[in-house]
Order: structure tokens, then sequence, then C-alpha cells
């Protein structure tokens, strides 16, 4: 008994509607290698219950309170295979497609179920080669044109943080994290500097090095640092490297 | 149609100008030589007569011949030899005239002396057709511009009228898909509520059907529809939905562009209710008094939900149809206090609506 459960695909069925995660029960249980560890109605739920029960499947509602489905994907790590499920959303359904997450469209039949269910269990045997997208290149693909973060959800254990971007003071990239100093506070998110960047609006944002975005809002000054090198010292008086090329970019914003 | 003709009063302005002109020419026939006043006005005022008529052909011509089609030296060449020709023509009649006059005893040896004045006929000939030409291509320059302001103006009542059109004829395609998702749930748990919940969708959509024709519908089928979207909205998110209603009953009958409140409502669930794990609650306020029906709606939501996915435009649409329709004599205001987000419009129980 235990040998056999061991080789069940553990899944989490994530949905704010209750109905929906009926449907979603009655196709899992057809099938007899698949067991639901979880079912949860919100975005937090859903963060703790991986953080958790490290499942290797969950079914993903876009649309939820707390946190969408999207801002869920980047908290929960790459080890879990993502089907998302939605109603109707053009623009994340094009970022699916884009990016070939499996994804069922609301109302799905038992096959259409199935057939995702067949390309998660591909995915979760085929190893690094089949690994998801990033989780943040995916989030940024999904959102509407021209529509930038007002918020950015960062997971300590199964603990979930929301920091407004306008409390954000500064990020520094950190290898494959980011740390997003706000208040006196870091919080440390597993995405690129370079990402966190396009998803944030260049009007009150600016990268100013290599492994720096700072808030414009925070920018008290910019004084000389050397030989041809500069450092943006914040009203919370934190000094900042500035490369050249951010310079020239600080410059042209604070001139303006 | 000439634009001189199209109306009685424009040929009469048309003729009081050439009969100034007229005039101006009789002093120009005095003021060299031996013809007198009396025999210049003869000559003069028959002559601008029958030019003014004359002139009148310049409007063909440049209406054949639009500077945006021709190059400028065409044109030139153009007109300045009907011009010529023209002029040659009443250089004509007015050697003509003069000498018919000269047979009569009262105007004898007029003949002789206007023959040093034709030049000055065909002189002033030519400058009174080419200023015809220039007056005909302000005429079609100006109804051009007028033409496309009225087309434009048009345009855009047509656009506005599409765009309502759209907008009140459509179901929001979120709305169908979870609904027919609860559907598929309800199926094989409980097939009697799947029946109901079919029931209900079917019913909502029959009374948004046509909607779009409407330019007004009473309050209350207004209110009604509302009830058939919550009762579908109410198997998806159960207990979820709270509605409270204070309904004044004699604004009932006040009549109102149709799906006025329907897109509030389904804002409050959406944008409210969507995102409260433990739910909320909707509130409708409705009253009227002293001929004017104020509406409330007023809804929980949590301020730290995540970014919408869909673009606010429910609430741009209802201003903007409160303000095409009524114009100041509606109000419409959106408050955020809290947890509660509302929304209060004014409109006139008491309006004409015209129909399109």
């Amino acid at each position: 008994m235990s040998s056999e459960s061991q080789k069940k695909i553990r899944a989490v069925l994530v949905d704010d509607e209750q109905l929906a995660r009926q449907v979603l029960r009655e196709f899992v249980a057809a099938h007899a290698d698949l067991e639901i560890v979880a079912e949860c109605g919100n975005g937090f739920e859903a963060v703790k219950a991986v953080a958790e029960q490290k499942p290797d499947l969950i079914f993903l509602d876009v649309q939820m309170p707390k946190l969408d489905g999207f801002e869920v994907l980047e908290l929960i790590g790459r080890e879990t295979a993502v089907v998302f499920v939605t109603a109707y959303d053009n623009y994340a359904i094009k970022a699916f497609e884009v990016h070939a997450v499996d994804y069922l469209l609301k109302p799905f039949s038992a096959d259409r179920f199935d057939a995702a269910l067949t390309r998660a269990k591909q995915r979760l045997s085929g190893g690094a080669t089949q690994k998801t997208p990033p989780a943040a290149d995916l989030a940024a693909s999904a959102r509407p044109p021209a529509q930038y973060l007002d918020r950015i959800a960062v997971r300590e254990g199964s603990q979930v943080s929301i920091i407004p971007v306008a409390k954000l003071d500064y990020a520094e990239a950190q290898d494959d994290y980011v740390a997003l100093a706000t208040a006196g506070k870091k919080h440390l998110k597993q995405q690129t500097i370079s990402n966190l960047e396009t998803s944030l609006d260049p009007a009150r944002f600016m990268r100013i090095h290599r492994s720096y975005i700072v808030n414009l809002e925070r920018v008290a000054k910019v004084e000389p640092y050397g030989k041809d090198t500069h450092v943006a010292v914040l009203s919370t008086g934190v000094q900042i490297p500035v490369s050249r090329a951010g310079y020239a970019r600080l410059k042209s914003f604070l001139d303006r | 149609m000439h634009p001189i003709f199209s109306q009685l009063r424009r040929l009469a302005l048309y003729l009081v100008v050439w009969l100034f002109i007229g005039l101006l020419l009789t002093y120009l026939l005095t003021v060299s030589h031996d013809i007198g006043t009396r025999d210049a006005l003869v000559l003069a005022l028959p002559l601008c007569f029958f030019y003014s008529f004359i002139c009148l052909s310049a409007w063909y011509s440049c209406r054949g011949r639009l500077p945006d089609k021709f190059t400028m030296g065409r044109l030139l060449a153009t007109h300045i030899t009907t011009a010529f020709f023209a002029a040659i023509l009443w250089a004509f009649a007015a050697a003509g005239l003069a000498h018919g006059l000269s047979k009569t005893a009262m105007f004898a040896g007029l003949s002789h002396r206007f023959r040093p004045e034709i030049p000055l006929i065909f002189c002033t000939g030519i400058l009174l057709y080419l200023l015809s030409v220039a007056f005909y291509y302000i005429v079609i320059s100006f109804e051009a511009s007028r033409d496309a302001e009225a087309r434009v103006m048009k345009a855009s009542v047509l656009a506005r009228d599409a765009e309502l059109k759209a907008l009140k004829a459509q179901v929001n395609p979120h709305f169908l898909f979870n609904s027919l998702n609860s559907i598929s749930a309800l199926t094989s748990s409980d097939p009697a509520k799947a029946r109901e919940m079919c029931i209900l969708l079917g019913d909502f959509l029959r009374r948004t059907l046509g909607l779009g024709e409407k330019a007004a519908i009473p309050l209350d089928e207004e209110l009604s529809l509302i009830r058939a979207f919550l009762a579908v909205e109410k198997v998806r998110f159960g207990a979820r939905i709270n509605m409270e209603e204070d309904i004044d009953k004699d604004a009932l009958a006040v009549p109102v562009p149709p799906l006025l409140l329907q897109p509030l409502v389904e804002n409050a669930v959406v944008h409210g209710i969507a995102n409260l794990v433990e739910g909320g609650y909707i509130r409708l306020g409705i009253h009227r008094r002293d001929g004017i029906v104020s509406i409330d709606v007023a809804n929980s939501f949590d301020p730290d939900a995540p970014a919408k996915r869909r673009s606010g435009v429910g609430l741009a649409n209802v201003r903007q149809r409160l303000q095409t329709r009524y114009g100041n004599l509606a109000s419409f205001a959106v408050r955020t206090e809290g947890d509660c987000f509302s929304v209060a419009l004014t409109l006139p129980a008491e309006f004409e609506v015209q129909q399109a």
C-alpha cells in the first residue's frame, strides 16, 4: 500500500469557486494514480499548501482573492507542474500558448482534462529538459499591455507578504534572486533583475546599475564617487552605486 | 444646382451686387469723356445685367476644375482664355447696344462717342469674370469644409450609437463561461440544480436580448434584470453574495437607459465579492425625491486584492451614457471608503427621450 501511494501523483486544486473545484475533483477521481492532497479557495492558501505538501501538480485558477494565479506561480518554485484553469482571459491564454504551459478553459471536458494531465505527467517525468518557463516571464507576458505591477508578492517559508511598489525603495540583484528593500527590510524573491525591471513602470523606477533598480521618488541626490563613478543617495540615507550608463539615464531624468 | 439659383434670396443679392457694379461702370464711363450720366446709365445697367448671367457660367468651369486636380498653370490658362472670350462677347454686346441706341433721337451719336470706351469695357469684363471665378472657388471650398464637418459629426454620432449598442448587447464572456462551468459541475452532483441554473441563465440572457434597441426601460425592468443576474451568480458564489435592497416604490416606473445599473452590480460582484474569501454585501438603494431619482450601489471589497486583470471600462461607460442622455441633469460619483466601494448617481425622474 505504501509503495503504491508513493507512485501516486500528488495534486493540489486551487479555485475560489466551490463548484469549479467540484468539477476538478470529479475528473481527478477517474484517475487512480492521482491523489488530491489539498484544496484551496484563494492564493494565500495555495502558496501555503504547496510549501507544506510539496505536491507534484497544481490545478490553478487565474482570478482569485488575495493572490492571482500568476502571483501564486511566482511564489511556489518550479518543482511543481502547473495546469492553469481559467474562464476567459485573452492575455493569459496567449501567454500560456507562447510558453507552452498546460491550461484548461472553463467549461472543459473530461477528455480535455485527461490530455492536460498526460502532458503534465510527461513534464514531471521529462526532468529538466521540459521544465516550465520562468514564472516571472510567464506572468509578465500575461499582463495586459502597458499595465505595470502595482504590487509584488514575496514568500518567506509559507508566509506571503505583499509589497506595494510605492513602498519599494530599491531592488538589488543577488544571483538568481532580487532583494527588495522596503522600509529598512529586505525581501528575497526568485527573479532576475531584468525581469523585474520590465514589469515596473519606467516613469517611477530606473535601472541605474547592472545590479540595481531604484525608486525615483526616493532619490535625494547624486554624488560623484571616485573616478567617473557616482552614487545615488536615497532619502533614507542609503547609498547605491550608479553605473556610467545609469548616470546618463538618471541625469537626463533629473534635468527634465 | 448652381449656388446662386438654389435660393431666391441669393439671386436677389447677386443682382443687387451687379447693380452696384453697374453704377460703378456708369461712373467710369462718365469720368473721362463726353458721355453724360444719363447715357452712361442707360448703357451700363443693361450691360451689367447681361454680363451677370455670363459670369454665372464661371461656376460650371470652376466646379469642373478643382484646384487639387489640375496644375496652377492649366487652371490659369483655362480661366483667362474663358475670361477673354466672355469679355469680347461683352464688348460686342456693348458696341451693339450703343449702335442700336444711337439710332433713336434721344441717344443720337452715342455709338460714336462710346467707341473709345470699348477697351475699358473689355478690360472690366476680364476683371469681373476672373473675380467671379475667385468667388466661386471660395464658395466651393467653403461648402467642402462644411460638408466634411457635417460628415465628421455624423460619423462620431454613429460611432457612439454603435458603441452603446454593442455595449448594451454584450454579455460578459467571463460570466457566461463561469456559469457554464458551474452547470458542468452540477450535472453530475445535483442534476436538478443544474437544470435550475440553466433556466436562470436562460432567463437572464432572454431579458438582455433586444435591450440594445430600446432607448429606455422602466427601472422595474432593470431591477428584474439585476435580480436574474444575481440569481445566476448566487449559484456560483453561494453564500458569498449578500444583496440588500432599499427601493422606493414610486421610483419603479421611472424610465432609465437599459443596462445602466446591471454593469454596476456586475462590477460589485467581479471586483468586490469575487475577491473576498468570506464574501460581502451589495447594497442597492433607490430613492425618489422632488423629481430626482438617486441610486446608490455599494459593495464591500478587499483593498489588498490582486491587480485587476480586466480594465474597468464599466464605470466609465455608465458615466458616459448618463452624460450623453441627460447632460448636466444627471450626476455620477464614485467613492472608496475603507473596504466599501460605492457609486452614487442621480437622474431626472421625468425625461423625454428622443428616439433616434
